[in-house]
């Protein structure tokens, strides 16, 4: 088996449209949840999101791109392109055969099926734009990355509601340990933030109409977030010979199925991720010293997260830190594990944990270091992201200091 | 209590519950007539399309709910508090 390392990052989100203006926002315990501003807000009940502001696709692609690409696919391109980047890889011959792309989003481009079904049903117009089907489907964004940057090696896309990212990271981390290939682009995207879209969450009556404060007392619900994380996942052998820089190592990775109920989580799926992501990555319970939670801030998965994690770890429950970042950049659904492993990275790298903002009061059931409100310096030397999504799906990822 | 919101609610909640409307009482909560919190959500879905009311309702916590769901005598108490501010608006 081979080691794997992150070589690049790229994101954009509603903390920054970088990964260094992420992750200074998280630093800093900055909420990028604001009003959303789109067409029929007004007749929406939840108008709060982390949107992605100041910006304009005319600035980053042209015209036909624009046909083409669904503001899921503009976002991945873009983190892509600072992922790729930051990794110095240029994809040629051999490489570019064997390198693909596996990424997750939960509902592609809904931004596209959303205009359209307008455009049909309520202006009552007959015909819609040539590139309608190729723009909205899920595989669209993984399928220009593809193009954009010559990788010619295995390339799909998978949907696991919240849990997509993960599923998709764990996907590419497998490949590459296995030897199928060198290195994968992976992560995920998701941009949902639209009349359709929260109407259809609306429905599900977990959302937040204030704020999303994950683990605190009082908590209200989710928040919907949009915005795209990339990585390079790479043999460890193939970016040491080209002296290439390493975030940190993916060693592990595990997913259950709670075979249970479609929207409410499950203790022990959740319990039986974690403990599978440490056996698969060889490390004791003790050695983790920070998780990136799921912590939607329902009252649901806070309170069953919790009690996994305190089941898995038992006293060392009470000395590792867990924070939910989506107290800041929303939920970002299929997208959401990419721009969260992004806050592990920082763990690992920088030494700084990012906060769970929002934080009022503690939740008996919920009675963790979740990290409130501040960000805290700590030496980590393995971390966890977790992610568990409607339908019962869990994946949890393992990543150490390198 | 009035009568044709009472039949209304009691209707709704048997469907969901998948029981005859006469196996329904008043005293009766969700939880003993099986009803869980996807059934719950669902029959304030089909309350809210019935009477054309918005039912203040937070599946996260529904005990902090505007909306008192105790039993099914407070569902019909409520529909019928929400129906009369709907006529009065």
């Amino acid at each position: 088996m081979r080691r794997v390392v992150i070589t690049g990052a790229g994101t954009i989100n509603a903390l920054g449209h970088s990964v260094p203006a992420t992750l200074e926002a998280m630093r800093e315990g900055r909420c990028g949840i604001g009003p959303l501003d789109f067409r029929d807000v007004e007749r929406l009940s939840v108008r709060i999101g982390g949107q992605v502001t100041d910006y304009d696709p005319e600035a980053e692609f042209n015209r036909q791109q624009i046909a083409l690409y669904d503001r899921f696919t503009q976002f991945t391109l873009l983190a892509a392109r600072e992922a790729i980047a930051q990794s110095g890889l240029d994809f040629h011959g051999d490489l570019a055969a064997r390198a693909g792309v596996v990424l997750g989003t939960a509902g592609g481009g809904v931004q596209t099926w959303d205009e359209n079904y307008r455009a049909v049903y309520e202006e009552g117009k007959n015909r819609v734009h040539p590139f309608v089907v190729p723009k909205l489907m899920n595989n669209a964004a993984c399928s220009h990355v593809s193009m954009e940057y010559n990788l010619k090696g295995p390339s799909f896309t998978v949907a696991t509601a919240c849990a997509s990212s993960n599923h998709a990271m764990g996907q590419a981390f497998a490949m590459v340990r296995s030897g199928m290939t060198p290195v994968m682009v992976t992560g995920g995207s998701e941009s949902m933030l639209c009349f359709g879209g929260v109407k259809a969450w609306e429905g599900l009556r977990v959302m937040s109409k204030d704020a999303c404060r994950p683990f605190s007392l009082g908590r209200s619900g989710m928040v919907q977030g949009e915005g795209a994380g990339i990585f390079v996942f790479e043999d460890y052998e193939h970016a040491r010979a080209r002296g290439a820089e390493m975030l940190a190592e993916v060693v592990g990775f595990a997913m259950t199925s709670d075979a249970a109920d479609i929207v409410m989580p499950s203790k022990q799926g959740a319990a039986r991720a974690i403990a599978g992501a440490m056996k698969d990555a060889g490390v004791s319970r003790d050695a983790v010293g920070y998780i990136n939670a799921h912590g939607t801030g329902t009252a649901a998965n806070d309170k069953t997260e919790c009690a996994a994690v305190a089941d898995v770890f038992g006293p060392h429950a009470d000395a590792l830190m867990i924070s939910s970042t989506k107290s800041m950049h929303g939920h970002l659904i299929g997208g959401t594990g990419a721009v969260e492993l992004l806050a592990c990275i920082m763990a690992l790298r920088d030494g700084v944990i990012a906060p769970t903002i929002g934080y009022e009061e503690p939740d008996p059931e919920c009675a963790l270091d979740v990290v409130p409100n501040e960000a805290r310096e700590a030496k980590v030397d393995v971390v966890l992201s977790n992610a568990f999504a409607f339908g019962g799906l869990n994946a949890v990822l393992a990543l150490r200091k390198i | 209590m009035d009568e044709a919101i009472r039949e209304k609610v009691v209707r709704i909640i048997a469907e969901q519950a998948v029981v005859e409307p006469s196996d329904v009482s008043m005293d009766q909560t969700l939880e003993d007539l099986g009803i869980d919190s996807l059934g719950l959500v669902e029959s304030i879905f089909a309350i809210e399309e019935e009477f054309d009311i918005q039912v203040p309702f937070n599946a996260n916590d529904p005990s902090q709910s505007d909306f008192d769901i105790s039993s099914v005598a407070a569902i019909v108490t409520a529909v019928e508090g929400l129906v009369a501010d709907r006529k009065a608006g």
